[in-house]
């Protein structure tokens, strides 16, 4: 075969191209390609006509100059010129510079559009190839209004070609992700279907993926294939090394096709025709006798092609979870994996194992791995690898064995990365939890892990081990015993502080028979802490000073002159003031049964109100509109000292609402897990999914109504009511979600689950933990979103609610307000400001106008209001006409910030709007004009 | 189960992009599977760069990346990088990078990173023969060959 050369066909493009190279500095290259634009602006603007091969060049030469990185903003026509040519090079640059630098100019989508069907039209298979590969890489809706209709006539036309029909089918499914609705589904589908059957394997290739995409969607209506796959997948796997000839790579027949139908099995449950069934249990038992049969080549590709077929085989396997000889035999193989030489496969096999832990046929046999993968955590070089063995111990532990990961776990600990300690912590506590047959087993892990990882502890973890010591008297003197012990220690853990201050307020008493921790040592042994821990530890404290006054009145005077030393009755801190003017009073004018009456022991906790897996569901979560005010009013209660029982978190810690309000300070929520070990939390412990309910009646209104504020109820019926507070700052938010069970039954399985559209997820993060599956009839469970706006966005999360209330199964889904304006940093402006501001934006793509008629009566108060709930500033004294409404502000993406200005005309007589949106960024422009729009 | 990773799962086989850089990070070809706007495009550039350029040998060919992971595989200085979604099939992918160098290995004849520069033009051309849409189009050498000596005879 001829080696192409340099550039060959084009010597001006590589002569210009060696230039750039040769360029010694930025200066020197943005004066050649200046250079060169001058030149090709000349000759396009020319007298003399260019001849195709030159137009093909000079285009050929813009693309080289974008491609580096520089504007171009011209020769697009000359490239749609090149697009009606004949010749094929010509043909060729044409597409490939309309693909890479898409236009939305209408005028030349049209010349586009008609070149790409005179294209198809042809009949010429290199021309109909151009053509639908510029379709699939450009996708735009325009396109799929053009052309969604025509190519499944051209994919399943007896006549089509075979590379044709591959990009074909290949291109309808680019067209079917970005405009599903301007597809339709007709006879052509049932065809598309037996394309599984086609001689040619390419042909295959292409159309699986078609066919898998469209099932997700429309599971019914291609059910069909299933039968097809298998057959398809048992001829595949039976033949001889050498049959498939061009489709073997590396002695392994038809790798990549033979992962693509495996996953299109997976978006069917096992097949009820038995033949079908025992067809495909043969070709997965065939795949699996084949990891064991010594390779075919030494060459890594053999292993990794023959691999790849095999971890789809162990992922199919999983999916069904219906026969316990393969699940075992699958984890059997992956435990081989774990000990392989590569490190790949190691990865690998962590990974898969994960999914097997928590199948009830296979869970046993992983676990006789546990050596290897504590061995895995110690030595593994890759941090990704030890994560994995992390999962894996997390996944595969149960009560026989969680005394040794949990050791485990908290000896890796010593030494993890710092990346992902605070998972680690998580997992310890929830495993020491779930675990604990033994509670004193408990409290000495969760000390442990606030000795080791104090930092990474969250208030959550500490919480819990105060609930539950509370809860079971059988572990109180143990624990007041042992945290008393720790604080010896010279340098320990505030939050340590924090657990030992509260123990000993609440049971110190069980410990103060013995001489060597009487009452005053174990004062004197808090106090000495004091000085060095933060406010809301010192809070706490003298809570627990003034619990000890009613414990041991013989401390009371040594405690009384804490309280009355200038450093906390004059601190310049109102909370620790208040405390000690207040617990000093309390101490001297309360009579002894007062203050036990005041400072009883705590209640008992309800029991399965909380668990760290719900990690941030409050005893009482605060009520959707008013929490604030009532976490506030919890708080001084326990302040003064009230009986009423107050949750841990609210005597001694800043209360929920401090939390929100602390945002700013709070690490950025992707310093979490992230997102795949996340989503193990809950694959463990949430039921397989059902399928999405559509959007809840109403979902729309309650959204709309959300854009302009951040609390209230999204959504409600009989059973239940979903609240919302959240808090926006520059590019991150958080959000609580507030469940509420309206029912005196309990509800099971509850599962909220967030879901965002590809585009989505690559433009907005969201993180969160996942919430009890359990809710009590009456109670409100409390979920955290912790939100980053990582570029503009138009759609809207859905959140997504599954549970089973009595017998009956509840899916409901609403779009969750999550708004590109949220991200908005009001600007103020002066007039002058504002009007050089807004005539710099004046391109075209820049504006977006709405003009509309008022949905709501037109009242300037109510309009301010909403424009400044919108998140811009409101602009007084700017416009000209004192009627009009302008504002100004920044929203803040990770990646950029966008300045923004708008501008509110009212025609009280029409009962007309017109708003004018004006940024940097179309695509901004255009989403806020059509949030604002909805607003009036 | 897509809870907590707060998004739904894949949807299939789905390339988001194609990158290929050399260690002093300059690309030699990007092809996207996504609409993303030019800036957006350079951030991703840098940040794929930043976490595969730190791995060594020892390391897995696999690498979490925002909400998804790169697959990637280095020959001599180059990074041939593929970004798919979490649930993909690792190892499919890589063979596929795989794959994609023997056919351009074969085609521009003992392929260097030059063969990249000057012809970039044609190396789209060889990745829409192999990938489209951002599914794996072609596999099979042979055939991508064969179609690529006959587009290139008509030149």
């Amino acid at each position: 075969m001829p080696a192409v050369s340099k550039g060959d066909g084009m010597r001006g493009l590589a002569v210009f191209i060696s230039d750039i190279r040769n360029c010694k500095s930025k200066e020197a290259e943005i004066k050649r390609i200046n250079k060169e634009l001058a030149n090709i602006r000349s000759k396009f603007k020319g007298d003399k006509a260019l001849d195709g091969y030159s137009k093909k060049k000079y285009v050929c030469k813009l693309l080289f100059i974008f491609l580096l990185g520089h504007d171009i903003d011209f020769g697009h026509m000359e490239a749609v010129n090149l697009l009606s040519s004949n010749r094929y090079t010509e043909k060729q640059i044409g597409y490939l510079f309309i693909s890479v630098l898409v236009n939305s100019n209408s005028e030349l989508i049209r010349l586009i559009n008609n070149a790409i069907k005179n294209d198809l039209a042809s009949r010429n298979p290199t021309f109909m190839g151009l053509a639908l590969h510029c379709i699939a890489n450009v996708g735009s809706r325009e396109m799929a209004e053009a052309f969604a209709g025509e190519i499944p006539k051209i994919l399943v036309a007896g006549d089509t070609m075979d590379s044709v029909k591959q990009s074909a089918a290949l291109c309808l499914l680019r067209l079917y992700r970005t405009s599903p609705d301007l597809v339709p589904m007709g006879d052509w589908t049932s065809r598309v279907v037996h394309l599984l059957n086609d001689q040619h394997l390419g042909v295959v290739t292409a159309a699986t993926s078609l066919i898998t995409t469209l099932a997700q969607k429309n599971p019914e209506e291609f059910k069909t294939s299933v039968s097809l796959a298998v057959s398809r997948l048992s001829r595949i796997v039976t033949s001889a090394s050498t049959d498939l000839q061009d489709y073997t790579y590396y002695f392994v027949p038809a790798p990549w096709l033979s992962v693509k139908l495996l996953r299109l099995l997976q978006c069917y449950p096992p097949p009820e025709d038995p033949a079908v069934r025992g067809r495909l249990t043969e070709c997965l038992e065939t795949i699996l006798n084949k990891a064991q049969e010594p390779p075919k080549s030494k060459k890594v590709q053999h292993s990794n092609a023959k691999n790849a077929v095999l971890f789809e085989t162990i992922s199919l396997i999983i999916h069904h979870d219906s026969e316990p000889n393969l699940l075992v035999r699958a984890c059997n193989q992956l435990g081989q994996f774990l000990q392989h030489r590569e490190t790949n496969l190691r990865y690998l096999a962590l990974e898969s194992m994960c999914t097997l832990a928590s199948s009830e046929f296979s869970h046993e046999a992983v676990k006789t791995h546990i050596e290897t993968v504590i061995n895995a955590l110690k030595t593994e070089r890759d941090v990704s690898v030890r994560q994995r063995a992390v999962d894996l111990l997390y996944a595969m532990c149960d009560r026989s064995n969680a005394q040794q990961i949990v050791a485990e776990m908290l000896s890796y600990l010593e030494t993890a990365d710092y990346s992902i300690r605070e998972e680690i912590v998580l997992k310890v506590a929830i495993l020491a939890e779930k675990y604990a047959v033994d509670y004193t087993w408990y409290v000495d892990t969760i000390l442990n892990l606030i000795r080791i990882a104090g930092d990474y502890v969250s208030e959550e973890v500490w919480y819990r081990v105060i609930q539950i010591v509370i809860n079971r008297d059988d572990v109180q003197g143990y624990a007041a015993k042992t945290v008393f012990e720790a604080l010896q220690a010279p340098a320990c853990h505030e939050n340590l502080v924090k657990v030992g201050g509260y123990i000993l307020g609440e049971f110190g008493n069980l410990i103060a028979g013995d001489p060597r921790s009487s009452p005053l040592i174990q004062f004197h042994l808090l106090h000495s802490k004091f000085h060095l821990c933060s406010v809301p530890t010192r809070a706490l404290l003298l809570s627990t000073y003034i619990k000890f006054v009613n414990l041991f009145p013989e401390v009371k005077t040594t405690i009384q002159d804490v309280l009355r030393s200038d450093s906390q009755l004059k601190n310049a801190d109102v909370e620790l003031q208040q405390r000690a003017v207040e617990y000093l009073r309390l101490s001297t004018v309360a009579s002894t049964d007062i203050l036990a009456t005041v400072l009883e022991e705590m209640p008992p906790f309800p029991e399965r109100q909380s668990s760290i897996l719900a990690k941030l569901k409050k005893k009482k979560g605060p009520d959707t509109a008013t929490g604030l005010e009532e976490a506030k009013r919890e708080r001084s209660a326990a302040v003064n000292g009230g009986p009423e029982p107050a949750p841990a978190s609210a005597a001694s810690t800043p209360s929920p609402s401090a939390d929100l309000l602390g945002l700013g300070a709070a690490p950025p929520a992707p310093a979490g897990p992230p997102p795949s070990s996340g989503g193990l939390l809950v694959d463990v412990f949430s039921d397989s999914p059902s399928a999405v309910a559509p959007l809840a009646p109403g979902s729309e209104d309650n959204f709309a109504r959300f854009v302009c504020k951040n609390n209230g109820v999204l959504f409600e019926n009989q059973l239940l009511q979903i609240g919302l507070k959240s808090e926006f700052r520059q590019n991150l938010g958080r959000m609580f979600i507030f469940y509420g069970n309206k029912t005196s039954t309990q509800f099971l399985n509850f599962t909220p689950t967030l879901i965002c559209s590809d585009d989505l997820q690559m433009n907005l993060s969201l993180q969160t933990k996942p919430v009890d599956p359990t809710v009590d009839g009456g109670a409100q469970v409390q979920q955290v979103v912790n939100i980053e706006c990582v570029s503009d966005f138009t759609e809207a999360p859905v959140l997504n609610i599954q549970f089973r209330y009595g017998g009956t199964f509840q899916n409901v889904s609403v779009k969750l307000p999550i708004t590109l304006n949220k991200f908005f940093q009001p600007t103020e402006m002066a007039s002058q400001d504002f009007f050089q501001r807004w005539k710099q934006l004046s391109n075209p793509q820049q504006e977006v106008q709405n003009i509309f008629k008022a949905k709501h009566p037109m009242d300037t108060e109510i309009t301010k209001a909403k424009i400044i709930g919108f998140g811009s500033a409101l602009l007084e004294e700017v416009d000209p006409n004192p009627a009009n409404f302008v504002g100004a502000g920044i929203i803040h993406t990770k990646t950029t910030q966008i300045g923004c200005l708008l501008r509110l005309e009212p025609n009280l007589q029409a009962q007309m709007y017109r708003l004018t949106l004006r940024t940097s960024k179309e695509t901004v422009s255009q989403r806020l004009c059509e949030l604002l729009s909805e607003q009036f | 189960m897509g809870q907590g990773k707060c998004c739904k799962a894949g949807e299939g086989l789905e390339i988001r992009f194609i990158l290929i850089q050399n260690r002093a990070g300059k690309t030699r070809l990007a092809k996207w599977y996504m609409q993303f706007d030019d800036d957006e495009k350079q951030k991703l550039i840098e940040e794929v760069h930043a976490v595969v350029t730190v791995r060594d040998a020892k390391h897995t060919n696999f690498v979490e990346f925002r909400n998804f992971k790169i697959i990637y595989r280095r020959y001599a200085g180059l990074y041939f990088c593929i970004c798919v979604d979490v649930n993909d099939n690792n190892l499919a992918y890589l063979e596929a990078i795989h794959n994609f160098v023997e056919v351009l290995n074969e085609y521009f004849h003992n392929v260097c990173e030059l063969d990249l520069v000057f012809n970039f033009y044609k190396v789209y051309t060889v990745v829409d023969e192999m990938f489209l849409a951002g599914e794996i189009r072609e596999t099979s050498q042979t055939k991508v060959l064969k179609q690529l000596l006959m587009l290139q005879s008509l030149e």
